[in-house]
């Protein structure tokens, strides 16, 4: 009653408005509930005088002194806001428009503070004490587990046998199974720290990387082909992989390890290893279909990159406020532009990253190429209709889109080649050689026909010139590329995107961290540099975090904290908060070791009394802890998709062993590769020893994925996975049962136990289980085997065809009978449950 | 424990009864103990939210957006614009969102004849004869329309109800929200014809689901399911062989090292060894009559692969299998439309008018829902690229993606009607607009689920087929 007193007395009597009496009780009731402390919807909040005039995503909603052209008028009067049902009265529209009108004057709210939470993951990692326990501990690790358990009154389980250890560290190091002969020697080494002395050899096995280097491709979601409906191949994305492979194996810190991959092209004079590790950002998806909207999806791998960096480095789901604000996380989404605008001004390039051995060929030949080409130009006369060109296309560049004939070339220089629209527009004289070579290849293929009418083609005998063009070509020296991000010389301004559309930009944003956060280190203007910098600075709460609970994942089959994708509100809180953090604060900065190295944390864990106890089941503890969560045994774990094929090809003796470089096309069948849009992609099958490489370097195509990768439950390369899943298929069933590959490593197994092991079923039984599961037979099992084993040779005894089907080749003094009864077991043995996992 | 649990309690038990030893006993313990998990995890039937009005869908994607104009919605008044542009006021309503045209472009109005067909008197187009003879059963939507208008982003946003990848498909859903009903058969088959779809194995992907839900693609040539035969000339009773001493040496490993989960890969195998015995009868359709097989095209070269999918369709519904899509490619029409339209409904119209009869005939349409859909329209103005027109017997259209047109039947469907209705230009919808959101809210309806309630956890949050839209359609409803 008083108030409408109030606001009637202040209408007519037309005295000045004052906020505290007339204005603040109006947004109080209706607007503070979605533009205040609590929430700001939109981004808009009211309550604080600067944040008012700021206004929201879309711009300033108060415009002092022209309440008409004040977007809050135009809500509350047009009914849309509050949207409650309760609506202003015309009455208060008034007065708002008269407060405005009068200059919107408000007194300031009190300053504004930094953002904070009591989230545990965004605390600073401090480092625990290692606290006390009444059993042995070998390392602070088994402390903290110990600590838990003794509290629970749960006693840890015995160390694994030597056999399942061996087995187990070998697979979680290097992917591979040990061999007979690895076993041999470890059973036989009765020195003290035998096992610490087959962690190091693992540690510097060359297959370290790569078995590391898979887990790093599945967050970087790493595809040799674009995604979406034109899928093409990406022939160069290997060499990206090729140097997480190295960089691994060389135990690159992991502070350089992220800036290299984020901002390798910022550091002072890159070398070509820097330039290739930007390669991270280059596994966005790209959609070049015809017709699409080259803005759109150019904001779309922009999206992309700030995703990932979330995802990968922070565990956080910050995608979720590239249309709003996060719901859960305090992460605005002005604050997600704040990330996005680090990536918002990215060229693609391909650029040659010559390995050890194409340097010195590439060096001496290549300006003999560039001189015989240079004398194809002159002669054609083309300098002057290629700068016709880029000038056509330097124009067509700030033109809206029609349908005229440059703008079709321009549209599809963006289309279809990486990057050139960006050199196009850079002045002779700056452009890199290499860059400089493409736009004249690309110019030669496809933009002079795109641009110019075939008159003036066949006038300037442009057919004759490009046979001469590619004549002088073949000379060119092959040189492997790269997959590169470079800064664009004319950088973007960035702007909200309201609700994610890149059609409905907003306010402008600048470079920011989330606050919640610390702030970017100081210093000139933010970058990504900075941005890689500030990730791997030791206040940064998460990156440590994410990176030790994910190394912990993999080792254990499950994170301290579960959800190694999200740390944040929804995510789960970490099992053992101390051990965490005493991790995390260890990688950091270790005693005696090198900062941010991942194999001192490899070997930490794996040293520990924790990681080698027993993986079996306890029942006493079926309901107490049934996921284990506690630790107090280790975890039977399904082997990833390519472990089950590289453990049968090494168990088989077909392994390649062969580490990095390019791709390959493994035996797959037909009718897979066609599933893809228009039947476009072709699946040349490798031949010879390529077929036989590890399952790390299968051709990934994002539209039709190699099946058996799928089958098991590999990642579709198109969002960061931390986490595998670990499905019981029947489709899997069918997959190692009858597929070539797994049949051929049958075949090889079944003729490797009659050849090394020739003195009968027994011996041949307990090498076959060495290799394939790192330990002899009980009497039992090699019973089992001996009745299918005599079955089997029986069927085959009725069934020659069979026989020779299962058994092509023969050796000296074993019937192929035999053999064919080795290859079933060999079959056996290659989809045992036990062999698929490790124990 | 409600019916289909225990059911599915029933049915494991019974498998369990075939072995003998503790083991056992302990395994299936194990099992139900963890019935919560293990159920999710499973293909077992499960029941929806409410009795469900469809058991099974059957999806006909026609991949690339056919025509509507020239096939379900008629717009004579077009004849009076031929060769001129559309209103200002359409045109400009394009804005970026053109793939290839000129928002300019002159109007193209369809030579095709629209007869009025069944008791109900809709309108189709004189190149779908056999489907157009089931008007009564058919609902035919007028006013469908979607949010994107490239083909991967429509097609993502088609099955998964976002443009954003990652989600789970609309078969990937309602496996997991119904299980199956096939014992030997997976839950969610996909049958491919044609080149290639530009979604790919984003159509049936399994998303952020368990990756048992993902669809297995059944193949016209080769094994039917990847991996299903034998390799070389092994015969089975060598696969039964290596079948035996797995699953005696797997069951002696449960026991050593006390992993139940171990029940779960046995199961697997056997599994995948009935799947063995059970697909080539999939296919084989000797038993079929002669005049079935011909109803079905199976006789006519152009009509052969897509009929044999139908009959497939019809034959997997039979044995329970939730979800069957077919995927087809390609009714992508930016010129000769003429042409290649006509080419694209001899392959496909007669095989499913006798798919619909034969699955009535069997009892089976009104537990089957149909559904025949492309991601997007066309334009009713004629497409042309750069500065050429191209010769008359050359024009298509360009992708619209405001309104157009698709059908569903059977299972839940009021069949014989029209719903919605376009303006003069097809190019918005001017009564009772339907969104991609509501036609999946709609699809789950007839399977028995509140769009709204069939979740699954990821990255913290509840996610749905349906996103934050989705309003189910009453009017399709019988």
């Amino acid at each position: 009653m008083v108030v409408f007193f109030l606001v009637l007395a202040a209408v007519a009597s037309a005295a000045p408005v004052d906020f505290k009496r007339d204005i603040e009780p109006v947004f109080k009731r209706n607007c503070y509930g979605c533009h205040g402390a609590a929430l700001q919807q939109n981004g808009l909040r009211l309550d604080r005088a600067a944040d008012g005039l700021r206004g929201s995503y879309s711009g300033p909603v108060i415009v002092p002194g022209k309440a008409a052209e004040s977007k809050l008028i135009q809500m509350v009067s047009s009914g849309k806001m509050p949207q409650t049902p309760r609506k202003l009265t015309s009455d208060q529209i008034e007065l708002l428009k008269r407060w405005i009108d009068e200059g919107a004057i408000r007194p300031q709210s009190v300053t504004e503070t930094r953002v904070s939470s009591n989230h545990w993951s965004f605390q600073p990692i401090r480092r625990p004490a290692v606290p006390a326990v009444k059993l042995r501990a070998r390392s602070p690790i088994d402390a903290f587990v110990l600590a838990r358990l003794e509290k629970e009154n749960i006693r840890p389980s015995p160390q694994a046998d030597r056999r399942t250890l061996l087995r187990r560290v070998t697979l979680d190091l290097t992917g591979l199974p040990p061999t007979p002969t690895e076993l041999a020697d470890f059973l036989a080494d009765s020195r003290p720290d035998a096992y610490e002395r087959v962690v190091d050899r693992l540690l510097n096995s060359p297959h370290y990387g790569e078995k590391w280097a898979r887990h790093w491709l599945d967050q970087a979601r790493y595809a040799d082909s674009d995604g979406y409906e034109k899928d093409s191949e990406r022939p160069w994305a290997w060499r990206w992989r090729h140097w997480v492979i190295h960089a691994l194996n060389a135990d690159m810190p992991f502070d350089q390890f992220t800036i290299e991959q984020l901002a390798g092209d910022l550091l002072g004079n890159p070398s070509t290893e820097n330039l290739a590790a930007t390669g991270f950002l280059r596994n966005s998806l790209a959609n070049r279909e015809g017709g699409v909207n080259t803005e759109q999806f150019r904001v779309e791998q922009v999206i992309d990159r700030t995703s990932t960096l979330g995802a990968v480095w922070m565990g956080l789901t910050v995608g979720c406020a590239q249309c709003h604000d996060h719901k859960y996380d305090p992460i605005s989404q002005r604050e997600y532009y704040g990330l996005f605008a680090f990536f918002n001004s990215l060229v693609n390039l391909d650029q040659p990253a010559p390995l050890p051995g194409e340097q010195g060929t590439w060096m001496r030949e290549w300006p003999v190429y560039e001189t015989e080409r240079e004398a194809v130009l002159t002669k054609y006369g083309m300098h002057a209709m290629i700068g016709e060109w880029e000038k056509a296309m330097r124009e067509a560049s700030s033109q809206p889109f029609n349908n005229a004939r440059p703008q079709f070339a321009w549209k599809n220089l963006g289309n279809i080649s990486t990057g050139l629209q960006e050199v196009v527009q850079l002045d002779r004289g700056r452009r890199p050689r290499n860059l400089h070579d493409q736009l004249l290849d690309y110019f030669v293929d496809r933009g002079a026909s795109d641009l110019f009418l075939k008159d003036r083609l066949q006038a300037a005998k442009f057919d004759e010139f490009r046979k001469a063009f590619r004549e002088a070509q073949k000379k060119a020296p092959a040189v492997t590329l790269a997959q590169t991000i470079h800064e664009n010389w004319i950088p973007r301004k960035t702007h909200i995107l309201l609700r994610g559309d890149f059609r409905n930009p907003g306010v402008e944003v600048e470079h920011g961290a989330p606050a919640v956060l610390p702030p970017l280190p100081a210093g000139g203007p933010p970058s990504r540099l900075t941005l890689a910098r500030w990730l791997v600075s030791r206040e940064h709460p998460l990156t440590a975090r994410v990176a030790v609970n994910r190394a912990w994942q993999e080792l254990f089959g499950r994170g301290l904290v579960r959800t190694s994708e999200d740390f944040g509100k929804k995510g789960e809180a970490p099992s053992h908060p101390e051990l965490l953090d005493w991790l995390a604060a260890e990688f950091m900065e270790p005693k005696g070791a090198r900062p941010w190295s991942m194999k001192a944390l490899h070997r930490l864990v794996v040293t520990s009394a924790t990681y080698r106890q027993s993986s079996k089941s306890r029942p006493e503890l079926a309901e107490r802890d049934p996921d284990n969560t506690l630790l107090a045994r280790q975890a039977r774990l399904r082997l990833p998709a390519e472990l089950i094929r590289d453990s049968a090809l090494a168990a088989s003796g077909l392994l390649n062993p062969t580490i990095g470089g390019r791709g390959i096309r493994p035996p797959q069948p037909k009718g897979v590769a066609e599933l893809a849009y228009a039947g476009s992609v072709k699946w040349n099958e490798s031949q010879g020893p390529d077929r036989y490489r590890r399952g790390l370097y299968i051709h990934f195509q994002r539209t039709t994925p190699y099946p058996q990768l799928m089958n098991f439950d590999a990642p579709d390369s198109v969002l960061a996975c931390s986490r595998r899943q670990r499905s019981y298929t029947p489709l899997q069933a069918l997959n190692l049962l009858n597929d070539v590959v797994f049949f051929e490593a049958a075949q090889a197994l079944g003729i490797r136990l009659v050849r090394e092991a020739p003195s009968g079923f027994r011996d041949r039984a307990i090498h076959g289980y060495r290799l394939a599961l790192c330990r002899d037979p009980q009497e039992k099992e090699l019973e089992t085997l001996a009745r299918h084993f005599e079955r089997e040779v029986e069927v085959l005894r009725a069934h020659p065809r069979e026989a020779h089907s299962l058994a092509p080749d023969i050796l000296d003094g074993a019937d192929r009978l035999e053999i064919g009864g080795w290859v079933m077991i060999s079959r056996v043995l290659l989809n045992l449950d036990e062999f698929l996992h490790r124990e | 424990m409600d019916w289909p649990q225990f059911r599915a309690v029933h049915s494991r038990r019974r498998f369990f009864e075939k072995f003998t030893g503790g083991i056992w006993t302990a395994a299936l313990a194990h099992l139900l103990h963890s019935e919560g998990r293990a159920a999710e995890e499973s293909l077992l039937p499960r029941k929806p939210h409410f009795a469900p009005k469809a058991k099974n869908v059957i999806f006909m994607f026609m991949e690339g957006g056919p025509s509507q104009l020239d096939l379900f919605d008629p717009k004579p008044q077009l004849r009076k614009y031929e060769g001129k542009p559309l209103p200002d006021s359409l045109s400009k309503a394009y804005g970026s969102k053109l793939a290839f045209a000129q928002p300019n472009s002159a109007v193209l109005p369809s030579p095709r004849v629209f007869n009025r067909w069944g008791q109900c008197g809709t309108e189709m187009s004189d190149w779908l004869p056999n489907i157009a003879s089931r008007a009564d059963d058919i609902c035919l939507i007028r006013s469908m329309h979607t949010d994107a208008f490239n083909h991967h982003p429509g097609q993502l946003l088609l099955f998964s109800g976002s443009t954003q990848f990652g989600r789970p498909s609309l078969g990937a859903w309602a496996a997991y929200g119904l299980g199956s009903e096939s014992q030997n058969l997976p839950g969610f088959a996909v049958l491919v014809s044609g080149r290639g779809t530009s979604g790919g194995v984003t159509n049936w992907t399994n998303g952020f689901l368990p990756s048992t839900y993902h669809g297995t693609v059944f193949r016209s040539s080769g094994d039917p399911i990847l991996y299903l035969s034998n390799p070389g000339e092994l015969s089975g009773k060598t696969q039964r062989v290596t079948l035996d001493a797995l699953k005696e040496l797997n069951e002696q490993h449960m026991a050593d090292s006390g992993d139940l989960a171990i029940a779960s890969r046995i199961s697997s195998y056997e599994l995948a060894f009935r799947m063995q015995a059970h697909a080539p009868d999939l296919l084989d359709f000797s038993r079929e009559s002669p005049a079935t097989l011909e109803s079905y095209g199976l006789n006519r070269e152009v009509s052969r692969p897509y009929g044999t999918n139908c009959l497939l369709a019809r034959r997997m519904v039979e044995r329970g299998v939730r979800f069957v899509l077919l995927a087809d490619a390609s009714w992508d029409d930016h010129s000769d439309l003429n042409e290649k339209l006509k080419k694209n409904c001899d392959r496909t119209d007669q095989p499913i008018g006798a798919m619909i009869g034969d699955l009535k005939q069997r009892g089976l349409l009104d537990s089957t829902l149909l559904v025949w859909c492309g991601e997007f329209g066309r334009t009713s103005m004629v497409e042309h690229r750069g500065e050429t027109v191209p010769a008359p017997d050359k024009l298509g259209r360009d992708h619209h993606p405001y309104a157009y047109s698709l059908w569903v039947a059977g299972g839940g469907i009021q069949g014989g009607q029209v719903v919605g209705k376009t303006d003069d230009f097809c190019f918005y919808p001017t009564e009772d607009p339907v969104h991609i959101h509501d036609l999946q809210a709609t699809i789950l309806h007839c399977l028995g689920f509140d769009h709204t309630r069939l979740t699954y956890r990821h990255l913290g949050r509840d996610f749905r087929l349906t996103d934050i839209g989705g309003n189910v359609v009453k009017k399709l409803l019988a």
